[in-house]
C-alpha cells in the first residue's frame, strides 16, 4: 500500500511540474508567446520529464533489488552456524524470517535467532521504505528545479520533449529482440545444463523415456532415461492426425466458400468458422477428453478394437478441428491473391470451374497455400493444453493412434507444473525439450514465411 | 489426346463424350466443398451443444431445508456475543442436530453419518455467516436453504440414476429415501447457484465458485494490457513511422513476425526462467502472468497497429507537415488518432486470446489451488483457463457440470470482446 501511496505522490508532482513549467515559459516571455522558442506546453513536458524520469528509475530499481539486498543484510546478521548451511535451507531460514517479520506466524517454534533476524528485517524494511520515500522526493523536486531554472525564452524544449519522446519509442521496438533473446538464452542456457548431465545424443536418440530419478539411492526402477526419440514420435503422430483432418477440410472450406458459396453464404459461414480459432485451447481439451475421447472408445470398442481412454486419435481429431479457420484463413489469403485474368483465362479454354481450381488456381496458389500447411503443422507442434488434457503421459513409441502416446509440451508441463529444484535433470529436460521445441517451429515458420513472401512477389 | 483426335471422331463429338464425366466429377468435387464446410460448422455445433447441454445445470444448485435451532449454550456459552467465540463455535453440530431431529427414527451412528452426508460442509460456514451477520439469531429456530452435497445436487439433476444397483451408485438405498421424504415435504429445491459466481475454488463441488479466478484473470489482463498497449503502440509508430530503413528495422520486424508463431508454451519457460528463476518475482502472481502474457500479445497488437497506421493516408501527414507541424507533432496529434480505432481493436483481439491463454501461466505456477480471493497483483492467483483446466482434472462427477459452466463464462466474456472488438471497427474506422 505504500508504495501506491508513493507513486500517486510522484504522479502527483510530475503533473504539477508541467503545469509550473508552462507557467514558467509565460513568465519568462512576460505573456509574448511567439518569443518563446517551443509552445508553452512542452515546457511543461519538459519540466515533467526531468521530475519524473530520474524518480521512475529510482522506484523501478528499488523493487527489483530491495528484497535481495535486505535478504543479504539479513543473512550477513545471522550467527556463522547459519551461514554454513547449504543454499536451500538457507531460503527456508529466510522464508521463515520474511513470514515472521511480515505476519508474526512461524511453522513451529521460531528459535532467538531468528526472531532477531526478524526484527532487523523489519527494521531495515522501515528504513529502506523511508529512505525510497526521501530519496525519490528529493529527486523529483530536485529534477524539477533544474528544469525550472533552465527554462529560457531561447531554449528549445520541443526538441528536447520529442527527442525524448523518440528514445522511449526506439526502445520499446527493441522489447521484440529482447524477447527472442530471452527466450533463446533461457532455454539454451538451463538445456545446456541438462546437456553435462544427460549427453545430447542419449537425448535426442535414446528411445527410451521415463523421467523420473530416484530420491534414495537405494530406490529400484526409477534411474531417470532422458531418450525424447518416443516424446518427438508422439508428437508427430498426433499433429499427422490432426493434419489430415485440418488441411483436406480447410482447405475444400476455402475453395467453396471462395469460388462457388453465394456471397450471402460466405459472409455468413465465415465468422462462424471463425469463432473456431477464437475458443481457447483448454475449452477443446476438455472436448476431447469428455466428449471425443470416450466416443471414439465406444465407436472402437463396439468395432472390436482396443481403444485406449487416452487416445492419440481423439486428440489428434480435435486438434484439426482447431487448426482448420487457421488453414482456411491462410490459404483464402492465397486463393484471393490468385488474379481473376488467371481464372478468366482457364474459363475461355472451356475448363469447368473445378478443372480450373484443380489445374490453375491451387498450383497457382500452391507456395502461398504450403506456407499456410507449414504455420499450421509448427502449431499443432506447440498446441500444449489439447494433448495434456487428452493425451497420455507414458511415452510409447507405436504408430498406432489407437494407443496412448504423449508429446514433447505434455512432458515440458508436467516435468514443470509443481515443486521444481532447479539442479535435477528432471527439470532441466524440459528446457532441452523447450529448445527442441523452438527450434523446430522456429524453423517451420522461417521456411513458411520465406514461401509465403517469395510467392507474393509474382503478382505485384 | 493427340492419337485418338487422328480417328474418326470429330473433336466437338469427343468433348461431348467427355462432357458427363466432367459435369460429374464438378459436382463431386462442388459436393466435397460444401462438405467440409458443414462439417467445420457442425464440429462448432456440437463443441457448443456438448458444453452447453454439460454446463447449464450448474447454474442452479439443490438446497435442503432445515429447522436450525441456534442453540444458545452451543454458540454462545458466555453470552457475550463476542465475535472471536461466535466465529470458531460449533455450527456443523448444529446442522447435525437439525437432521437428527428431522428424521427421529435414524438411530445408528453408521447411518446417522449417512444422513449427515446428505448436507454439504458449507452449510456450517452459511449458518456462521448468518449469526455473525445477526446475533440476534442466537436462540431462535428458524428455517434455513442449505446447499446439499454433490452427490443429492447429482441426483435431482438426473447424473446418479435411481435405477443403478445400490453398490454402484454414490447413495445408498436409504438415503435416497430420507431424500424422498425430504421432497414430499417441499424441503428440497433446486435454486439459482449464486455461489458459482460469488466463491473462490473449493475442493467441495457445490461450494466451488469462479469469482477468484475471474478475479485473477482480471488482474492479470489489466496488468498485459496497460504494459502491451503502450508498448505495442509505441513500438508500430517507431516502425511505421520513424524507423529508417535499415539493417536493425528489418530485423525487428522478423522478430516479430517470429514472435507471433512461437508456441505459447515457450514464452511459459521465459517468464519461468527470467522472471521467476533471475529477478525472482512471486510464483503464481498476477504480475508474472501478466508479464508474459504482455510478451505473449505484443506481436499481435504491434501488427494491428501498423496495419492502422498505414491505412492513414499520407495525405493527412503531408497536410499537417505542409501547417510547419514537426514530424512528431503529425504522428501524435494527427495520425494517431485517426488510427486509433483499428489499434484498439487489434488491442482487443490481443487481451481475447490472453484470456483463454493457459499454457504459459501452468509454467509459471498459477495451477495452486487457491481459495481465496485475490486482491493485488501480487498475491498468489489462478486465471479462468486454468481453474477450467484444474476442474477438468477433478475426479467427482459434479465438477464437469462446473467446468462445462465456466467454459460457457468464460466464452460468453470472449464473444464480448470479440463483438466490442467488430463494433468498434465498424463505428470508428474510417474509408478513406
Amino acid at each position: 500500500m505504500q508504495i501506491f501511496v508513493l507513486l500517486l505522490t510522484l504522479a502527483a508532482m510530475t503533473v504539477i511540474s508541467f503545469y509550473l513549467g508552462r507557467q514558467r515559459a509565460l513568465t519568462v516571455a512576460g505573456g509574448n508567446i511567439p518569443a518563446l522558442n517551443s509552445l508553452p506546453s512542452y515546457y511543461g513536458y519538459y519540466m515533467a520529464l526531468w521530475c519524473g524520469i530520474p524518480v521512475l528509475f529510482i522506484v523501478i530499481s528499488w523493487l527489483l533489488f530491495e528484497s535481495a539486498i535486505v535478504a543479504g543484510i539479513v543473512v550477513a546478521s545471522l550467527p556463522d552456524a547459519f551461514a554454513a548451511l547449504p543454499d536451500q535451507q538457507l531460503n527456508l531460514v529466510l522464508n521463515e524470517i520474511v513470514n515472521l517479520a511480515r505476519d508474526n506466524v512461524t511453522a513451529g517454534q521460531a528459535s532467538s535467532d531468528i526472531a532477531t533476524a526478524a526484527q532487523l528485517y523489519n527494521q531495515i524494511k522501515a528504513v529502506s521504505s523511508g529512505l525510497l520515500f526521501v530519496l525519490s522526493i528529493t529527486l523529483g523536486a530536485g529534477g524539477a528545479a533544474f528544469a525550472w531554472n533552465r527554462i529560457r525564452v531561447q531554449q528549445r524544449a520541443r526538441n528536447k520533449v520529442e527527442r525524448t519522446v523518440l528514445i522511449f519509442l526506439m526502445v520499446c521496438s527493441t522489447i521484440a529482440i529482447f524477447t527472442t533473446l530471452g527466450i533463446v538464452l533461457s532455454v539454451l542456457f538451463e538445456a545446456m545444463r541438462f546437456f553435462q548431465m544427460v549427453p545430447v545424443a542419449d537425448f535426442l536418440l535414446g528411445l527410451e523415456w521415463s523421467p523420473q530419478t530416484a530420491i534414495r539411492s537405494d530406490q529400484v526402477g526409477s534411474s531417470g532415461a532422458f531418450g525424447a526419440v518416443p516424446l518427438f514420435a508422439g508428437t508427430m503422430l498426433i499433429s499427422a492426425i490432426a493434419m489430415t483432418v485440418a488441411v483436406p477440410v480447410g482447405l475444400m472450406t476455402t475453395i467453396y466458400l471462395s469460388e462457388y458459396a453465394s456471397p450471402a453464404v460466405r459472409s455468413r459461414s465465415k465468422p462462424l468458422l471463425e469463432i473456431l480459432a477464437g475458443i481457447p485451447t483448454v475449452v477443446y481439451g476438455f472436448f476431447a477428453a469428455l466428449t471425443v475421447a470416450p466416443l471414439i472408445r465406444g465407436w472402437g470398442e463396439s468395432l472390436g478394437l482396443s481403444v485406449s481412454s487416452e487416445s492419440a486419435l481423439a486428440a489428434g481429431i480435435v486438434m484439426g478441428i482447431m487448426i482448420i479457420p487457421f488453414v482456411s484463413s491462410l490459404s483464402d489469403d492465397a486463393i484471393n491473391a490468385v488474379p481473376q485474368s488467371l481464372r478468366d483465362g482457364a474459363y475461355a479454354l472451356g475448363a469447368t470451374q473445378s478443372e480450373t481450381i484443380k489445374k490453375v488456381i491451387i498450383p497457382a496458389a500452391l507456395p502461398g497455400i504450403a506456407g499456410g500447411i507449414l504455420l499450421a503443422v509448427s502449431r499443432a507442434i506447440g498446441e500444449t493444453m489439447i494433448v495434456v488434457m487428452a493425451a497420455g503421459l507414458a511415452a510409447n513409441l507405436t504408430a498406432n493412434p489407437l494407443e496412448s502416446v504423449t508429446t514433447v509440451t505434455v512432458q515440458i508441463v508436467t516435468l514443470l507444473v509443481g515443486d521444481q529444484e532447479f539442479d535435477s535433470p528432471k527439470t532441466l529436460a524440459a528446457f532441452a525439450l523447450g529448445l527442441v521445441l523452438f527450434a523446430v517451429t522456429l524453423t517451420l515458420n522461417v521456411i513458411a514465411l520465406y514461401i509465403v513472401r517469395k510467392y507474393r512477389e509474382q503478382y505485384e | 489426346m493427340n492419337k485418338r483426335s487422328k480417328g474418326k471422331h470429330s473433336a466437338a463429338e469427343r468433348i461431348n463424350a467427355g462432357l458427363a464425366r466432367r459435369r460429374a466429377v464438378e459436382r463431386l468435387f462442388r459436393y466435397t466443398g460444401l462438405l467440409s464446410l458443414l462439417l467445420g460448422l457442425t464440429f462448432l455445433c456440437v463443441l457448443f451443444f456438448s458444453i452447453i447441454s454439460k454446463g447449464y445445470t450448474a447454474f442452479q444448485q439443490t438446497f435442503i431445508q432445515l429447522e436450525i435451532h441456534f442453540d444458545e449454550q452451543k454458540l454462545d456459552p458466555s453470552g457475550e456475543k463476542d465475535y472471536e467465540a461466535l466465529s470458531t463455535a460449533d455450527y456443523g453440530s448444529l446442522v447435525k442436530k437439525s437432521l437428527r431431529t428431522a428424521f427421529p427414527a435414524v438411530t445408528s451412528r453408521q447411518e446417522q453419518r449417512r444422513l449427515y452426508e446428505l448436507v454439504s460442509f458449507g452449510a456450517a460456514y452459511q449458518l456462521r455467516d448468518m449469526v455473525l451477520a445477526d446475533s440476534a439469531l442466537i436462540g431462535q429456530t428458524s428455517r434455513v436453504w442449505v446447499p446439499a452435497s454433490d452427490d443429492v445436487d447429482m441426483l435431482v439433476k438426473g447424473h446418479i440414476k435411481r435405477g443403478v444397483v445400490e453398490a454402484e451408485r454414490r447413495l445408498r438405498d436409504i438415503q435416497l429415501v430420507w431424500l424422498d421424504k425430504l421432497e414430499t415435504e417441499g424441503r428440497l429445491s433446486l435454486k439459482f447457484n449464486t455461489a458459482f459466481f460469488t466463491s473462490g475454488d473449493s475442493r467441495e463441488p457445490e461450494l466451488a465458485g469462479i469469482w477468484g479466478a475471474l478475479m485473477g484473470s482480471i488482474l492479470t489482463l489489466s496488468v498485459a494490457l496497460t504494459l502491451s498497449f503502450p508498448i505495442g503502440v509505441a513500438t508500430a509508430i517507431y516502425l511505421e513511422e520513424f524507423a529508417p530503413r535499415s539493417r536493425w528495422s528489418d530485423l525487428i520486424e522478423v522478430n516479430i513476425n517470429n514472435l507471433a508463431a512461437v508456441p505459447s508454451i515457450v514464452f511459459g519457460l521465459l517468464g519461468l526462467a527470467v522472471f521467476i528463476n533471475f529477478m525472482s518475482f512471486p510464483r503464481s502472481a498476477p504480475l508474472v502472468g501478466g508479464l508474459v502474457l504482455t510478451l505473449m500479445t505484443l506481436p499481435t497488437i504491434i501488427i494491428a497497429s501498423r496495419a492502422a497506421l498505414r491505412a492513414v493516408p499520407p495525405s493527412i501527414r503531408e497536410a499537417a507537415l505542409g501547417v510547419g507541424a514537426s514530424k512528431m507533432q503529425t504522428v501524435f496529434f494527427h495520425v494517431l488518432p485517426l488510427a486509433l480505432p483499428g489499434m484498439l481493436t487489434g488491442t482487443i483481439i490481443g487481451m481475447a486470446q490472453a484470456l483463454g491463454e493457459t499454457a504459459p501461466l501452468l509454467m509459471i505456477g498459477m495451477v495452486a489451488f487457491i481459495v481465496d480471493i485475490p486482491s493485488s497483483i501480487f498475491e498468489p492467483a489462478t486465471v479462468l483457463p486454468v481453474q477450467i483446466f484444474l476442474w477438468a482434472d477433478s475426479p467427482e462427477r459434479a465438477f464437469i457440470e462446473r467446468t462445462s459452466a465456466a467454459i460457457m463464462v468464460l466464452l460468453g466474456f470472449l464473444i464480448a470482446m470479440n463483438a466490442l472488438a467488430v463494433i468498434l471497427r465498424k463505428k470508428l474506422e474510417r474509408r478513406w
